[in-house]
């Protein structure tokens, strides 16, 4: 499981960083939200993964070991948040560039 | 601090947040109206920062527990004397850019008025809170409306300018997530009084996830502050903004410097065990690479603009560096220093534009071309556009603020810019106490020599510029200046001078300041054990 979701992570990441070097825009922002996803399922890994539990204690009293710590999901739903806005508002800057530029060039010339 | 006092902790962030809101009701024909609710709420911030600055300097650290809930599992809002200095730093800045855009930038593009506002709750956030994700959020908010003010005013230079800002900072703030999560996967904790006590039990591979997650952290707080090879969306994005926007944010790269001022030392002080001192040689070497990049810059940039631009990069690399050298009286003085720094490069920003409106865009380009080959192409036409009557006192006003902020960021005497120096290079070579035998090491030599010749580097080229810019300009005409104009700028230069007049009561708050952020045992104590708020007694006996 553990590898697997690194894999997953490392994957996103990676083909999200090579985006964001390409010199098109349409690139960059789809680079900057494949790194936002990876980022969000890290920062969800963070509160330990555990396979083979049952996601609703039913006819037991569980104890705090058998929760799953809440901290990182509010934090990765921050970020989701966050990371929705901002990603959108570089869509706005983007389009203000190509139409001010007429080149979907990032820096709003062709070489 | 007690009763209503207590609240106002949170009026920084609360009061902005909500005149922001309550600006984007109005429209935007009602510009004067709008300019008038912005001004008075900065204003107010200003005061209330100046109140928490006077409380700071009077007793510990005010702490305020959002929620209601204890310190390591709520958030919580924390004043000291480093926080409530650069809460008045940004209140005297807004205002004076803000008074500044009143002239007129502020009818360049929609929304003006909020988001400076949501910039003001952002950057007071990031100064106030305690907690290490809570940061991330204000972080947010100051970059979400940093973006908006960056393309105020649009075109095709602040667009494609601003596309590179966002796409740097958004890349950044990933980086800030995946070393906050590392930091809270190792630890379990956000706070960051908490994360101080929590750093020196962690061991072995712990030690390791948590130093990268503190490497990554560090890393988003430098691309904001602009060290070295991190820096080069600053250049293209200052000198495209406009001039209040430019000047508000040379605070933003103080933000950067500030968190690393405070959570170095904080978390990896000398009682954080194996992981003391962590980073430090980072900040310092890459904080000197800053200094000689922006000295380079500063000489090479013909522009005023780039080289405003420049001359941030070098009090940014400055201060970094001084944090790297982890010594109290060094951080004393460069705390001077990052409050004479940021009024004059803010003061700079904004004369630039004026200094520059007299001028044909291509003037600067010309006068290069004069300097290289002679005086043969000499433009002709300019028409006197009938405004020569107030020849004398606009340019001599502009030439004495031009040569007050060439005195401050070369650091000449008399005024602040100096002292600043002066107290950090007393600091780096005379160190106090018995250990003097030990010698000055190579980084305090090296630190030394960059200070001085940074300075001279801002002389020659601040001569250079003023030399063609007010005594032999290729095309005079005289730029139409108001007084709503002039007047910020002389009110930041004349902090400065009020700064080195009074330079004993504040030189001793800085070094009070810089004690108590190297010895964090007095702020961590006062974090975790904040009390909880009472219920009213009235409402308790009614109960």
């Amino acid at each position: 499981m553990e590898v697997l979701l690194a894999i997953a992570i490392g994957t996103l990441c990676g083909s999200g960083v090579w985006l964001l070097l390409r010199p098109r825009t349409y690139q960059v922002i789809i680079g900057l939200s494949l790194i936002s996803y990876a980022v969000n399922l890290f920062i969800f890994s963070m509160g330990r993964l555990r396979s083979d539990a049952p996601a609703v204690l039913t006819g037991q009293t569980g104890t705090l070991a058998d929760h799953t710590d809440p901290v990182p999901q509010a934090l990765v739903l921050t970020a989701i948040v966050i990371g929705f806005a901002t990603t959108a508002l570089f869509l706005v800057v983007l389009l203000a560039s190509r139409g001010l530029t007429g080149t979907d060039h990032v820096d709003g010339q062709e070489r | 601090m007690s009763g209503w006092m207590h609240h106002l902790l949170i009026v920084p962030i609360a009061l902005p947040l909500v005149s922001g809101a309550l600006l984007m009701v109005y429209d935007e024909r009602r510009q004067f109206l709008k300019g008038v609710i912005n001004l008075i709420s900065a204003l107010t911030t200003l005061y209330v920062a100046i109140r928490l600055l006077q409380f700071a300097d009077t007793s510990a650290t005010g702490v305020y527990l959002l929620g209601n809930w204890p310190a390591p599992f709520g958030i919580v809002l924390v004043v000291d004397r480093l926080s409530a200095l650069m809460l008045v730093l940004t209140g005297v800045l807004a205002s004076a850019a803000l008074i500044f855009s009143l002239a007129r930038w502020h009818k360049a593009g929609a929304h003006f008025h909020s988001l400076f506002q949501f910039l003001l709750m952002g950057v007071n956030g990031a100064f106030l809170t305690g907690d290490l994700f809570n940061l991330f959020v204000f972080f947010e908010v100051m970059l979400a409306a940093s973006y908006g003010l960056a393309l105020h005013g649009s075109g095709v230079q602040r667009v494609s300018a601003g596309l590179h800002y966002i796409a740097i900072n958004l890349a950044a703030s990933f980086l800030f997530l995946i070393g906050v999560s590392l930091i809270y996967g190792v630890t379990g904790t956000l706070n960051m009084a908490d994360l101080a006590v929590r750093i020196p039990a962690t061991a072995g591979d712990e030690r390791l996830l948590l130093e990268a997650g503190a490497a990554i952290l560090g890393i988003a707080f430098l691309v904001k502050a602009g060290m070295w090879p991190l820096s080069f969306w600053l250049l293209g994005a200052y000198p495209a903004a406009a001039a209040p926007v430019a000047a508000s944010f040379a605070i933003l790269s103080k933000v950067g410097v500030y968190v690393l001022l405070r959570l170095s030392p904080l978390l990896f002080g000398e009682k954080a065990g194996a992981s003391a001192g962590f980073g430090s040689v980072v900040l310092l070497v890459g904080g000197m690479a800053t200094i000689a990049f922006g000295m380079i810059g500063v000489l090479a940039s013909q522009a005023m603009g780039r080289m405003a631009s420049y001359s941030l990069l070098v009090s940014s690399g400055t201060l970094l560096a001084a944090t790297g050298l982890s010594d109290a009286g060094v951080t004393g003085g460069a705390l001077f220093y990052l409050v004479s720094s940021t009024l004059t490069i803010s003061a700079f920003f904004l004369l630039i534009e004026l200094v520059e409106r007299g001028q044909s865009p291509a003037a600067n380009i010309i006068a290069v071309t004069a300097e290289a080959f002679g005086d043969e192409e000499e433009e002709k036409e300019k028409p006197d556009d009938g405004s020569g009557s107030a020849f004398p006192g606009t340019f001599a006003i502009l030439g004495v603020c031009f040569a007050g902020c060439a005195l401050l960021l070369s650091g000449l005497p008399p005024l602040s810019g100096f002292i600043a120096k002066l107290s950090m290079l007393v600091a780096v070579l005379a160190p106090p106490g018995p250990g003097v035998a030990a010698g000055i090491p190579l980084a305090g030599w090296i630190f030394t020599a960059l200070l001085i010749l940074s300075g001279l580097a801002a002389l020659l080229a601040m001569s250079r510029i003023g030399i063609r810019m007010f005594w032999a300009p290729v095309d005079a005409s005289v730029p139409r200046v108001l007084v709503v104009e002039i007047v910020p700028v002389i009110l930041l230069l004349s902090l400065t001078i009020a700064l080195a007049v009074q330079g004993g009561p504040a030189m001793r708050y800085m070094q009070e300041t810089a004690r108590a952020v190297h010895a964090p045992v007095q702020y961590v104590h006062d974090v975790l054990s904040a009390p909880r708020a009472r219920r009213a007694p009235a409402r308790e006996a009614a109960r």
